[in-house]
């Protein structure tokens, strides 16, 4: 297991390195004209743009930038963004915001998945089951850009639950709309993913035992048939983690959250290399650690599973 | 037993139970499945009785309806699909068909218990041995977790599970085949039931092993004066062990009767059938007799006698609609035949 750990921690760096190496090459082709886009509509003069080309190393080549950006990274300076802010300052600002939001979010999405997904598993070809299937395809199907909105629209203003917009310091309860909104990008295949679990369990042999032993109807799945039908589901929520985290881009925009995804919209848009590459770089070790995290507990819950 | 209770004296009693009924017997058991390609008849008028401390054998191939009987003894078949169309099922006076759901559970591992055949998937590959066996203490004697624990132990060292203390924290792949099934063993009468039904417990061993927990469920058996169902397809397990034989054919009983008369002289062609494609080493050398063609689909049973379509006794009479009547050869001997005088060579 400590091996396991060890071996997987040093790959990270690998990955670490190669990724960012990726997306600060794929920022470097964009780039167009990164001061204009600074500056937006306005005109700027020959010694301005001078005098900012030469502080962000613009035309340096590509191979020294990046060694400048490393290097930087290599002593915990993660630059500084187009607009003058440290980038680090920026990542703390983001971070929490996101990181709440996104497991709200979660913790939305697996309820209902893990108790639907029984639900419908036990009843498999009943009403509840064929409406789960139903609205989950609808969700499924709506695209992210239409469903923040309309769910802003309609939760937020017309009806007035919610607060249409939550901002850097969300509460709980002004992060929920969102959080909703962003579960459901995951919910319907965590859902589905559970239904066919605990349906392919509840023919295994062992559940035949486990009735077989006098155990109630209650104990037979909560306890024998939903540790045998988790697995799959833990590892596709730690996964949906990851990518909610990222992916909360239209959703932050839409409720005005100053999280990872706006700031990655922003930063992309105005062409502002150091600012993606900081973000992204966050994120992949995000995603990382969720994935070894997710091994890990995978070994938890099956232990048939042994790391060596 | 230091400490613990006594385990009997605290069973929920069942309405309507008589200590001093026949321990078990199953009449006219049919048992249908109902899925969208028709309606398989799994069981189609089973009936046999089991005495404390007997062995009952229930032979047959493959789908002749042995182990859905059995599931239908323990109350664990899924419906849907299975569906108990006719018969009773008599625990010591109870129809266990009739009784509440929360009344059959209880009777589950209290008073009729199960072994399956294949102990690695039989039980639950993501908790320990330990968890599995205390269970049943926690949940049907309302045991706490540490005397739950030290019965378990127990119960392992019952059916001779070395170092059973260390391998209570074990997960069923950590056992050999053998331990495993030891460990079914000691779940399934870690409550002490009447009844033991053993589904094929050895099909998935190797013969040495075999032998080893056939004798060590004989020796559990006889210590409990248990009445035990066991279910095979095997005919060389049946002889050593087994008091009486029912041979199942299309779900149904075809043939009853002690064990060694069923060898000396089968009555039924089927049971003949059977007793002649075993290999044997004193017809070494001969070709070995098959049974031709398939066992009937369920969903398409020949009508009259199920066998007749395979059998080389068959005539006119077989094929009619009227199956052949339980023919009392002996006074424990029954065989649905209409030509047992010419199968017995008399």
């Amino acid at each position: 297991m400590f091996r396991f750990i060890v071996r997987r921690l040093l790959q990270m760096v690998l990955t670490f390195f190669g990724a960012t190496f990726l997306v600060y090459a794929l920022m470097f082709a964009v780039q167009d004209d990164p001061i204009q886009a600074l500056v937006g509509e306005r005109p700027i003069t020959d010694s301005q743009r001078a005098a900012l080309t030469e502080r962000y190393h613009l035309n340096d080549s590509f191979f020294q930038q990046y060694w400048y950006y490393v290097k930087g990274l290599l002593t915990g300076d993660l630059g500084t963004s187009l607009t003058g802010r440290k980038i680090a300052d920026m990542l703390a600002d983001a971070w929490p915001v996101t990181l709440r939001l996104t497991l709200i979010a979660i913790v939305i999405a697996a309820t209902i998945a893990i108790v639907a997904g029984v639900i419908s598993a036990i009843r498999r070809g009943s009403i509840f089951d064929n409406a789960t299937l139903f609205v989950t395809l609808i969700v499924l199907a709506m695209p992210i850009v239409v469903l923040a909105p309309l769910a802003q629209l309609i939760f937020g203003i017309k009806l007035g639950w919610f607060p249409p917009t939550a901002g850097k310091d969300a509460n709980l309860y002004e992060l929920l709309l969102p959080a909703a909104v962003l579960a459901s990008l995951v919910v319907a295949t965590e859902l589905r993913v559970t239904r066919a679990s605990v349906a392919e369990n509840l023919r295994a042999d062992y559940v035949r035992t486990a009735r077989a032993k006098g155990l109630r109807r209650g104990r037979v799945i909560g306890v024998h048939v939903l540790r045998n039908s988790l697995i799959p589901v833990i590892t596709l929520i730690g996964v949906d983690i990851g990518a909610l985290m990222s992916g909360a881009i239209v959703t932050e925009k839409v409720f005005n959250i100053p999280g990872v995804g706006f700031n990655l919209f922003r930063g992309i848009r105005t062409e502002d290399g150091p600012l993606v590459v900081g973000f992204v770089s966050v994120l992949v070790i995000v995603f990382l650690v969720l994935n070894l995290i997710v091994d890990l507990l995978y070994a938890v819950l099956d232990p048939r599973i042994r790391y060596e | 037993m230091t400490g613990v209770t006594d385990i009997q004296a605290q069973i929920d009693p069942l309405p309507g139970l008589d200590p001093r009924a026949a321990l078990l017997q199953v009449d006219d058991l049919h048992v249908e499945f109902r899925t969208r390609d028709g309606v398989a008849k799994a069981v189609n008028g089973a009936g046999f009785h089991l005495a404390a401390g007997e062995t009952l054998a229930l032979l047959g191939e493959s789908g002749c309806g042995k182990s859905v009987t059995a599931q239908a003894i323990m109350g664990i078949l899924d419906t849907p699909p299975a569906h108990i169309t006719g018969g009773q099922i008599l625990y010591r006076g109870v129809d266990l068909l009739r009784v509440s759901e929360e009344d059959r559970r209880k009777v589950r591992a209290n008073r009729i218990a199960m072994i399956f055949q294949d102990a690695l998937s039989a039980l639950n590959p993501v908790y320990t041995v330990g968890f599995q066996l205390a269970e049943l203490y926690r949940k049907h004697r309302g045991m706490s977790r540490k005397d739950a624990k030290k019965r378990a132990i127990e119960a392992l060292d019952q059916v001779r599970i070395p170092a059973a203390r260390e391998r209570i924290n074990d997960y069923p792949h950590q056992f050999s085949g053998g331990m495993r099934q030891r460990v079914m063993i000691a779940m399934a009468l870690a409550l002490d039931p009447e009844v033991l039904i053993a589904d094929e417990p050895t099909t998935a061993l190797d013969v040495t092993v075999q032998a080893q927990i056939m004798g060590l469920l004989a020796e559990l058996q006889h210590q409990r004066n248990m009445g035990l169902i066991l279910i095979t397809h095997d005919m060389g397990v049946v002889a050593d062990v087994a008091d009486r034989i029912s041979v199942m054919y299309a779900g149904k009983v075809v043939e009853e009767a002690p064990v060694y008369d069923i060898y000396a002289r089968p009555a039924h062609p089927y049971t003949k059938a059977l007793l002649e494609s075993i290999p044997r080493l004193d017809l070494k050398g001969q070709q070995l007799n098959v049974i031709r063609g398939l066992p009937p689909a369920l969903t398409d049973i020949p009508r009259g006698c199920a066998f007749h379509p395979r059998c080389g006794y068959a005539r006119e009479i077989c094929r009619m609609d009227q199956e052949p009547p339980a023919y009392q050869i002996a006074p424990h001997r029954i065989a649905r035949c209409h030509f047992i005088r010419e199968v017995l060579g008399v």
